[in-house]
């Protein structure tokens, strides 16, 4: 292996502190898992055959750089249609392999080194790992259980110094499925107006709120040209292994990152484009059917985690509880590989989200309400003994 | 309240009520007490078990019947349709638009067993003028379910 191989921008990187749980329970067998981030529908039948059509026709070539006009076209009108924002289809969408590239995009083409990131956690993982490559510094915003793991104005304001650019906002969160309302955001908008920062807001989980109807920051006065949507079809319409996402923003912006994008990419795949065609076209009825299931399942776990003695705030949005372990005395880490190691039951602890997930542990309910009852019922056991 | 009970119900209708109430956020005396006027009201009508009678040793033989019948005056189908459902035999009896007019479930021992009730039983009836009798092969999904499927999981066991 030649000497010096790695670069030290990636060597610094830390690895996911997801994997560790991931290679213990590989080992195991008959592990019930409550550790996924994604749904555990199929995708729906009707756009996986469009996606299978479009081979049969031999749609077998790329696209244009951001996406099928029709796409893009589609993108925007729901995007009006649902939230009230209107982008141009060809100027301020882009079209990208998942969420995550969208992210990634936006930060290379807007950092400048040394500037500064602001990353409210716990949140997903790669805000932080892709702005170190991007070179810019991250500024962890410790969120709080009590404010609901929300951001504050006064919060924001702690963290914002003279180098701030970008402020990441994911809501509904993952992993605390929390979410940010109307007067919420316009509290937050004002500061950041005032501060002239950009923000970054991860909105993949839109569609998934419980009670409450999402509301994007964009739709605030005075933030959609400082605001870049990423969006994506993979949590609404179960379509994750299609790689499918997009991006929308001011068109300078979207410039920038399809200049990136067509060098990188070129384009995403065809097929996955055509099949979300489809879904957005004719997918209402798919999303409402799994918000109500995933609803159903929220309501149990909220209630059994609540009767067996954990503290844990009602998430209204993602498929993530996000319960409080503090009583047991235990690290996250600790609970989370004692679980596995007693009961074979995998959650994921709150840390791998951030410093400010200690205490915490995330169980998805993308699963079936009879792993779900199973899994309760061992994390019932669990917990008997240790508080 | 009765729209999600009911759309819980009908996939699962052996979900105990507290764990209704726990899913629907709701109170379970609420639910019961729904439960029941629903049942007096005739909007739930039976509680059944889908069952694959393929894989018992039981012999189950399906057919489905195209009848062509003369209403009558005054009663139209319903008259027809009645004698027609009364018959232990018939599973289902549904009223149709197009080239025929009522469609009839038939549930048999065997095939010779259904074939005979077509020929003594409904063809005889006045009002009949004609009937079609298919029998079905195979069932690949009824009432929502695919019955053959077997579901694994494919997802990584953890992910972000």
């Amino acid at each position: 292996m030649m000497k010096n191989l790695i670069s030290k921008r990636v060597q610094a990187i830390p690895p996911s502190g997801i994997r560790k749980f991931f290679d213990i329970a590989s080992q195991m067998e008959d592990v019930i898992s409550l550790g996924v981030g994604e749904p555990d529908f199929d995708t729906p039948w009707h756009i996986r055959e469009e996606g299978i059509y479009s081979l049969e026709k031999g749609k077998t070539f790329y696209t244009s750089n951001a996406g099928l006009p029709e796409l893009r076209e589609e993108i925007s009108k729901t995007t009006y249609r649902k939230y009230g924002l209107s982008y141009d289809p060809l100027s301020q969408v882009i079209v990208t392999v998942g969420g995550s590239e969208g992210i990634d995009l936006a930060l290379r083409a807007i950092l400048e080194p040394g500037d500064e990131v602001l990353i409210p956690e716990p949140c997903f993982v790669s805000y932080k790992p892709c702005t170190v490559l991007a070179g810019g510094t991250p500024v962890t915003i410790p969120l709080k259980e009590e404010n609901n793991f929300k951001l504050t104005k006064e919060q924001l304001e702690e963290y914002i110094t003279e180098k701030t650019k970008i402020l990441f906002l994911a809501f509904p969160s993952n992993p605390t499925g929390a979410i940010m309302e109307k007067e919420e955001l316009e509290a937050i908008a004002k500061v950041i107006i005032e501060k002239d920062i950009f923000v970054i807001s991860d909105e993949i989980y839109a569609e998934l709120t419980y009670g409450k109807k999402h509301t994007s920051i964009a739709s605030i006065d005075g933030m959609k040209e400082r605001t870049l949507i990423i969006n994506g079809f993979s949590k609404a319409y179960a379509m994750t292994g299609w790689r499918l996402g997009y991006a929308m923003g001011p068109s300078e912006l979207i410039k920038a990152m399809t200049i990136i994008h067509q060098y990188a990419i070129m384009c995403t795949p065809t097929a996955s484009q055509y099949a979300a065609i489809e879904a957005i076209k004719n997918g209402d009825e798919d999303i409402e059917k799994m918000r109500t299931a995933y609803n159903q399942r929220r309501n149990l776990l909220v209630s059994r985690f609540r009767n067996m003695g954990l503290e844990c705030f009602e998430p209204e949005g993602a498929f993530y509880l996000f319960p409080s372990i503090q009583k047991t005395n235990m690290t996250a880490d600790e609970f989370c590989t004692e679980l596995l190691k007693e009961q074979k039951v995998a959650v994921i602890p709150g840390t791998a989200f951030g410093d400010s997930g200690e205490g915490f542990i995330r169980c998805s309910y993308a699963y079936s309400m009879n792993d779900l009852k199973k899994a309760l019922d061992k994390i019932e056991i669990f917990i008997k003994n240790r508080i | 309240m009765r729209k999600e009970i009911l759309e819980v119900l009908e996939k699962n209708a052996k979900i105990e009520t507290t764990d209704l109430a726990t899913i629907l956020n709701m109170d379970k005396e609420n639910i019961d007490s729904e439960i029941s006027k629903m049942e007096k009201e005739k909007i739930i009508c039976g509680y059944h078990t889908l069952i694959n009678w393929e894989k018992t040793n039981k012999d189950v033989v399906t057919a489905l019947i195209e009848v062509r019948v003369t209403p009558q005056r005054g009663q139209g189908f319903d008259k027809i349709a009645e004698r027609i459902y009364k018959f232990d035999e018939v599973k289902a009896v549904y009223l149709m638009s197009g080239g025929f007019d009522l469609t009839v479930i038939i549930e048999g021992k065997t095939m010779k067993e259904v074939a005979l009730f077509v020929g003594q039983k409904l063809a005889p009836l006045e009002s009949v003028l004609s009937t079609a009798t298919h029998f079905v092969l195979k069932k690949y999904k009824d009432h929502g379910m695919i019955l053959e499927e077997t579901k694994k999981d494919e997802r990584m066991i953890v992910s972000p």
